[in-house]
């Protein structure tokens, strides 16, 4: 398990250092763990796994700069999954379907599930609510793959605007996650 | 849209990440929210007009440090909370120990004095306004400190809020201790703490609502 923190651990300083290719595997990596974890604690809310898996890689992605490079990779991670767990069962309001108890972070990496379910909520057309100057930025730097001076050209904005759009615009999906469910 | 859609989503040009984002938030915060604090204590209460004469008296400067050491022991509690699954390991004691230290000091100077001046030296003769100045010279740094904690990864809403009002209200008395004429140590241990207690009480009740991401 130790090797799984340093493997991935090492990944996601290599994708803050501005490795997208090591980040993706880094995301790839975890969100098999993720669904392992909420799998687990969310027995009688199955179809709920999905939606979470893909709220929690968005809030990592969102709060990565928190990540203190010094500190272990697990406790991070597993205080991110478990606040957004916890969040979700508040909506929920069925606390008490939690049958495992949740300060558990030493076996969080010793589980995977790589068998991704159908998400629920789709993320695209949250995006498609995003305002433009958010949406555009996005669609064409993260989905269509052009650079930032591309993107800059192709909608007039400047290079600094697509990049806080991008930025922005991410929170903006955490936000819209949040207050929709 | 597949998880896997996401994760290339998220992945896709995302560039690289400036390191100690977290402390460099609240440089700015502290920087704002202090600067803000002088300008309306300049502004609304005015530097003591013995200024000159107290910074030689040893109490000024304990006052200073009280207020000082409680900031600092804040700060640090601040920014363990901004992180997911940072731990306060000893935090709590080294926020407890100026208080204590202060409470000692006031135990000794009321157990020196005759005991009718005693309830003098707890009330001083700005007992009445102390708390609320302080808790007003610490609503800039307030809001500075939430608008950072924000953009940050609180998963620990309340405490961190607390902790927020905490630094804002010792920022707050440190700012205050160049307008405050008092200079007793029973005096500062019950009413510069009560006007801390009121900020850190506001981001206690605020925390969970205005904390979230």
């Amino acid at each position: 398990m130790n090797a799984i923190e340093e493997r991935l651990r090492a990944l996601l300083i290599r994708g803050l250092d501005g490795e997208a290719a090591a980040y993706r595997v880094f995301l790839m990596e975890l969100s098999a763990h993720l669904r392992a974890f909420f799998r687990k604690r969310l027995a009688s809310l199955p179809d709920d796994v999905e939606d979470l898996v893909q709220e929690t890689l968005l809030a990592i992605h969102n709060q990565r700069r928190t990540y203190d490079v010094d500190l272990p990779l697990t406790a991070w991670v597993h205080a991110i999954a478990r606040y957004k767990l916890v969040n979700l069962l508040r909506r929920r309001a069925r606390r008490e379907l939690l049958s495992d108890p949740l300060d558990d972070e030493r076996d969080f990496l010793s589980s995977t599930d790589s068998e991704a379910a159908e998400a629920r909520r789709d993320l695209g057309r949250l995006l498609d609510r995003l305002p433009d100057r958010q949406r555009l930025p996005i669609v064409h730097t993260k989905l269509e793959g052009l650079t930032v001076t591309e993107t800059a050209q192709l909608t007039g904005m400047s290079e600094s605007a697509v990049k806080v759009g991008v930025h922005r615009g991410l929170k903006a999906l955490a936000a819209l996650i949040r207050n929709e469910s | 849209m597949k998880t896997d859609d996401l994760v290339n989503l998220l992945a896709s040009g995302a560039g690289p990440v400036k390191r100690h984002a977290v402390t460099r938030r609240y440089t700015v915060a502290i920087g704002v929210g202090a600067a803000a604090a002088i300008l309306l204590m300049l502004g609304l209460l005015g530097v003591r007009n013995d200024l000159v004469d107290a910074i030689r008296l040893p109490m000024f400067w304990v006052k200073l440090a009280y207020a000082a050491g409680l900031a600092a022991a804040s700060l640090l509690a601040v920014l363990r909370l901004s992180r997911p699954g940072a731990r306060l390991d000893g935090l709590p004691a080294l926020l407890a120990a100026p208080v204590l230290g202060m409470w000692a000091l006031a135990a000794i100077v009321l157990a020196d004095a005759e005991p009718t001046q005693r309830l003098g030296l707890l009330l001083g003769s700005t007992s009445v306004s102390c708390p609320f100045l302080i808790a007003m010279l610490s609503v800039p740094m307030f809001v500075a400190a939430l608008w950072a904690m924000q953009g940050l990864g609180p998963t620990r809403p309340r405490l961190a809020g607390t902790a927020a009002g905490l630094l804002s209200g010792s920022i707050g008395a440190l700012v205050y201790c160049l307008h405050c004429p008092e200079m007793e140590a029973p005096f500062i241990g019950s009413w510069y703490l009560l006007g801390m207690l009121i900020p850190a009480a506001t981001g206690a009740l605020l925390g969970s609502r205005l904390l979230r991401w």
